[in-house]
């Protein structure tokens, strides 16, 4: 056996946003361990339940990540609406598809940036992040924050787009999707970004599946789950697949995220296409008394917003299973037997929302 | 907006082990473990899905229960496992992958392992 060494890695490292340490256990350029260690950003907003009462804390909810805020925001109020019974109208479930989406290709966009920046692409990075700002100008004009929307509250949402205003962002996105294509060819297709990713971090569809894989990360090695079909919001209207390949490796990951803009334009279509006029919220009387687990999709897989009621303003627990802490085992896995030079692109290939998991 | 049915399965502490391996071998998957502070108890919620069906086991321990480690089971249990312990105190036996309190750092020991604001005290 040779000599091994441990070579710390993180928290504050060039290729990431947020801070994750790794021990990464070598035996010459090879890991043979990667132990990650976390507890750089905890918050304990879970914990804020207790002082805060119900329909205040979907702000503390939508903060839980800057990346992903929306569908925080929009998950916990579906736990809370679910718990209380409430109908909420059509029109609101329209709007909060589309905003997840839009929120859903910003976070791609961002990622695709980022994972750009770790092969050393500059020129990509910035070209994704030209690309993203359409987005978070559609998601200012409609909801009046680019990062922090708050738009969503317990009964409905808060703004309304106008449907004039709703095919014009139609018509943007038309132009966008042609130049997604354009950046995509240079992600599925360019030699230095196939040399950097394929055949990079394996993980074949069963093991990460028993590993709990979500998301890209799981749809990048064959598993063809994704919460959206779960039908919750307006989903259940909108004809969707999920976007999957076998690969497993870096580049299958990379993959499915930039085809995910496309069919996150698809669904966007098709939302304006149905979404019916109406009120967008209704009043909301009562307090809830009961528990429900919400699931939904966000741009790095499954979330989970467990919420417990006991009849009184102040819930008594509210837990979130974010989709990077589901995929801590998948990243484990997949730096093992890898080489020291490929270790940040695998860890950015999963995604890492540190903020998001630590909560 | 459909919403799931949730099934929840009262378990004891003695058939914990035999119940996750049972839902390992029709093929479940881990989604969760959550841990609910309830006065002087803590519950437990191990969450599995197969094919968007959705169920949990719950368990009902007070802290000075030690909980079997599911990790023989499913490896992928040890960050939910070190959180329970780092966040809540609660004692999980043989997890394969131990961190020993530094999973989560905190600045105050088992943050979550009480109540601050009780049921009906709200202000």
């Amino acid at each position: 056996m040779s000599h091994q060494i441990t070579v710390p890695f993180g928290p504050q490292h060039p290729v990431l946003p947020e801070p994750i340490h790794l021990d990464l256990v070598l035996e010459d350029e090879m890991v043979v361990e990667a132990i990650p260690s976390i507890g750089y950003v905890h918050r304990g907003l879970e914990k804020l339940v207790e002082k805060r009462e119900f329909p205040e804390y979907v702000h503390i909810a939508e903060r839980i990540c800057g990346i992903c805020s929306f569908i925080h925001g929009s998950t916990y109020v579906q736990a809370v609406e679910t718990v209380m019974e409430v109908e909420v109208p059509e029109r609101a479930l329209f709007l909060r598809t589309i905003w997840s989406e839009y929120s859903r290709m910003h976070s791609h966009l961002l990622w695709l940036g980022l994972f750009a920046d770790s092969l050393g692409f500059e020129n990509l990075f910035m070209q994704a992040w030209r690309l993203r700002e359409h987005i978070l100008d559609d998601l200012e004009a409609t909801t009046g924050g680019r990062v922090i929307q708050g738009a969503c509250k317990i009964g409905g949402v808060r703004r309304d787009i106008d449907n004039r205003k709703l095919a014009e962002m139609v018509a943007g996105l038309d132009l966008l999707e042609i130049e997604f294509r354009e950046m995509n060819k240079v992600f599925f297709h360019d030699r230095s970004v196939l040399h950097r990713t394929k055949g990079v971090g394996i993980i074949p569809e069963r093991e990460a599946y028993d590993l709990g894989a979500v998301g890209p990360t799981g749809r990048g090695s064959g598993i063809a789950e994704d919460a959206r079909m779960l039908g919750y919001a307006a989903y259940d209207q909108i004809d969707f697949k999920p976007v999957v390949e076998t690969g497993g490796d870096s580049y299958a990951r990379c993959v499915v995220r930039g085809k995910e803009l496309y069919s996150s334009i698809d669904i966007i279509r098709q939302a304006v296409e149905k979404i019916p006029d109406g009120p967008i919220d209704v009043k909301v009387t009562g307090t809830p008394n009961g528990e429900y687990w919400a699931r939904a999709e966000q741009p790095r897989g499954e979330v989970i917003h467990y919420v417990k009621g006991n009849g009184t303003r102040h819930l008594l627990r509210h837990r979130v299973r974010t989709p990077t802490f589901a995929n801590l085992p998948f990243l484990v896995k997949a730096l093992k037997g890898c080489e020291l030079a490929d270790v940040p692109v695998i860890v950015l290939s999963i995604d890492p929302c540190i903020g998001c998991a630590e909560r | 907006m459909k919403t799931e049915a949730e099934p929840i399965i009262p378990t004891g502490v003695p058939d914990l082990l035999p119940g996750v391996a049972a839902l390992r071998q029709e093929g479940y998957r881990l989604v969760a473990i959550s841990t609910t502070t309830l006065g002087e108890q803590f519950q437990v919620d191990y969450s599995f899905d197969r094919a968007f069906s959705f169920r949990t086991l719950r368990l009902l321990v007070s802290s000075e229960t030690p909980l079997p480690s599911i990790t023989g089971i499913y490896w992928a249990a040890f960050p939910y496992e070190n959180e329970m312990h780092d966040l809540f105190g609660l004692t999980v036996t043989g997890i394969a992958v131990d961190f020993k309190g530094t999973f989560i750092k905190t600045s105050i020991q088992y943050p979550f392992g009480v109540t601050t604001v009780k049921p009906g005290d709200e202000p």
